[in-house]
């Protein structure tokens, strides 16, 4: 597993850098470990708050573990008016975790999100942001078994 | 039966996107070409002249705008391309980027010229990974012909936060900060990213820049609606037919939008409703449909054209289930930093929860109206701003769906 003070300390210089580096983070870990946080606010010289506050504003980050799978499903109005919440209760059921929770064996999250702009095809959900269109509860099963 | 007409789209499947001499051939970078040949005075004119107005949501005039950090002496200036498309039903500027990336890359040049600026970023959203690695390639194939001189392009990836579309907000976002709207004046061309003169720019507005100068700012205002020329890109979802996008000069109407490109409502179903411009856009009833699309026409009817978002819902909708949740999806992304938004979406959605559950009367409905109101003066950014929009739109046209709750 890659050093979170390496991965970090690689943007120390770039101007705004601290986004990029918690995109690095999450393209490694699939979340931002604790102490990477605290980490960053040292290499950026800022206080904790603030790398705490820049990365709990974003709904992308994520501080703290989750699955290596992270399932998002749009609950925006094109997507709920063409049965987003079905969607959301067949991945509920077939995973048997509640939205926001991860599986047991750390494979799977679920996360609500706004518009991923793929709304030719709705409803719409993303693993690990790649789109799959046009969703019914009976196609959760088979997409879900790519990542099993 | 109305046409489109491809401007922006002119290259769609037509090209290798990812192949710069397909663009070239196609006569792509002779925009900028013509551009540099210009004083940058004469260009920022010459974009003026084209009437071209910003097509993010606000809808200024672009050259005005450009003209703002021209005349703004500093060591440095920046150009931004506003790639962060998070309005619901909404992914013109995704087709824009991944189909022609190279005409995105040639309008930023020409701004930078024109406002005497080397360094652009793209501002891409982070929902889209894939997009943001075409247009890195797209910038090391544009690097390595030269074509875009000492002008230089970064990709910088938001990370899903709506309210970074609006300008100042992308700029903190840009600079490392949580995405949160600046109090303005100053204005971002004269004080932007890292408080230096700045230019942002949605990405249709800098795709229609090469053409505009390859065929002059005359072409350019002559299509479409006088006051705001040339074409949008709209994209249908809902309850239509043809859900897919469209480019349209900007003097077709709604309803040559929905019934002659969409293919009307599909299941012999009827019409109820339109909501366009995304999220944040008015609701249209059926009796308006004979508006023209363009920003000043759906401005006179209380709604937007904003990002050309054309979500359509049948008669079997009910509006207040809708409207519940875009008013859940506004307390979800409100940043929180005025109390306006920041309480009044929190409030307004926790009203619209409550008469959806049949426990309201007539006097929620005027103290939701109230609330909207107030919002809509009160708030610091265009989210909260706009964000009353759909209920206070929904409350003068369709009043009988939340009156229908009453128990």
């Amino acid at each position: 597993m890659a050093d979170y003070k390496e991965i970090v300390g690689a943007y120390k210089e770039v101007p705004g850098g601290l986004i990029e580096a918690y995109h690095a983070l999450q393209r490694e870990f699939n979340y931002i470990p604790e102490e990477a946080v605290e980490e960053a606010a040292q290499i950026f010289d800022i206080p904790k708050a603030k790398a705490y506050g820049v990365a709990t504003f974003y709904s992308y980050f994520k501080v703290g573990k989750r699955g290596k799978y992270i399932i998002r499903i749009c609950e925006s109005a094109p997507c709920h008016i063409a049965g987003a919440a079905q969607v959301v209760s067949a991945l509920e059921k077939e995973l048997g975790i509640k939205m926001g929770e991860t599986t047991a064996d750390g494979l799977f999250t679920l996360e609500f999100t706004e518009c991923v702009g793929q709304c030719q095809a709705t409803p719409v959900i993303t693993i690990n942001s790649k789109p799959y269109e046009d969703l019914t509860p009976d196609k959760i099963n088979a997409i879900l078994a790519e990542y099993k | 039966m109305a046409e489109e007409m491809r401007i922006l789209m002119r290259n769609y499947g037509k090209i290798d996107p990812l192949n710069i001499d397909d663009y070239i051939n196609a006569g792509g970078y002779k925009g900028l070409e013509k551009a540099r040949a210009m004083s940058q005075k004469d260009l920022i004119a010459e974009v003026q002249k084209s009437g071209l107005r910003g097509r993010g949501g606000a809808g200024f005039n672009a050259g005005m705008k450009w003209g703002f950090s021209y005349n703004t002496p500093a060591d440095q200036k920046y150009v931004v391309c506003n790639a962060d498309e998070g309005e619901p039903g909404t992914y013109k500027d995704r087709l824009i980027m991944e189909n022609d990336p190279q005409s995105v890359l040639e309008g930023m040049a020409v701004c930078g010229y024109a406002i005497g600026s080397n360094k652009g970023y793209i501002y891409c959203r982070g929902e889209y990974p894939y997009v943001v690695e075409k247009l890195n390639t797209a910038i090391e194939q544009a690097k390595a012909k030269g074509v875009l001189g000492d002008f230089d392009i970064e990709v910088r990836m938001g990370a899903g936060a709506y309210v970074c579309g609006e300008e100042s907000a992308l700029i903190e976002s840009i600079e490392g900060h949580r995405g949160e709207p600046r109090f303005k004046p100053p204005f971002p061309p004269v004080t932007g990213l890292w408080g230096k003169p700045t230019i942002v720019n949605n990405v249709e507005t800098f795709a229609n820049i090469p053409l505009i100068l390859e065929k002059g700012a005359d072409w350019f205002a002559g299509i479409g609606a006088k006051s705001y020329p040339g074409t949008k890109l709209m994209t249908l979802t809902g309850d239509v037919a043809n859900r897919t996008f469209i480019e349209v000069p900007t003097d077709t109407t709604i309803r040559q939008v929905i019934f002659d490109f969409g293919g009307g409502i599909p299941g012999g179903k009827k019409f109820k409703a339109v909501q366009i411009g995304g999220t944040s856009g008015g609701f249209i009833p059926e009796s308006l449909l004979d508006t023209a699309i363009d920003f000043d026409s759906m401005g006179a009817i209380g709604a937007t054209l904003g990002s050309g978002a054309v979500f359509v819902m049948d008669e079997s909708r009910d509006v207040v289930d809708v409207i519940n949740q875009i008013t859940k999806f506004f307390e979800h992304e409100s940043c929180g930093k005025c109390s306006p938004c920041r309480e009044g979406t929190k409030r307004m959605h926790e009203m619209v929860k409550y008469i959806y559950s049949g426990r309201g009367t007539a006097a929620d409905l005027d103290l939701l109206e109230r609330l909207g109101t107030v919002m809509s003066k009160a708030c610091l950014c265009g989210l909260g701003q706009a964000a009353p929009s759909p209920v206070l739109t929904t409350l003068q046209h369709f009043k009988a769906d939340y009156t229908a709750k009453f128990n």
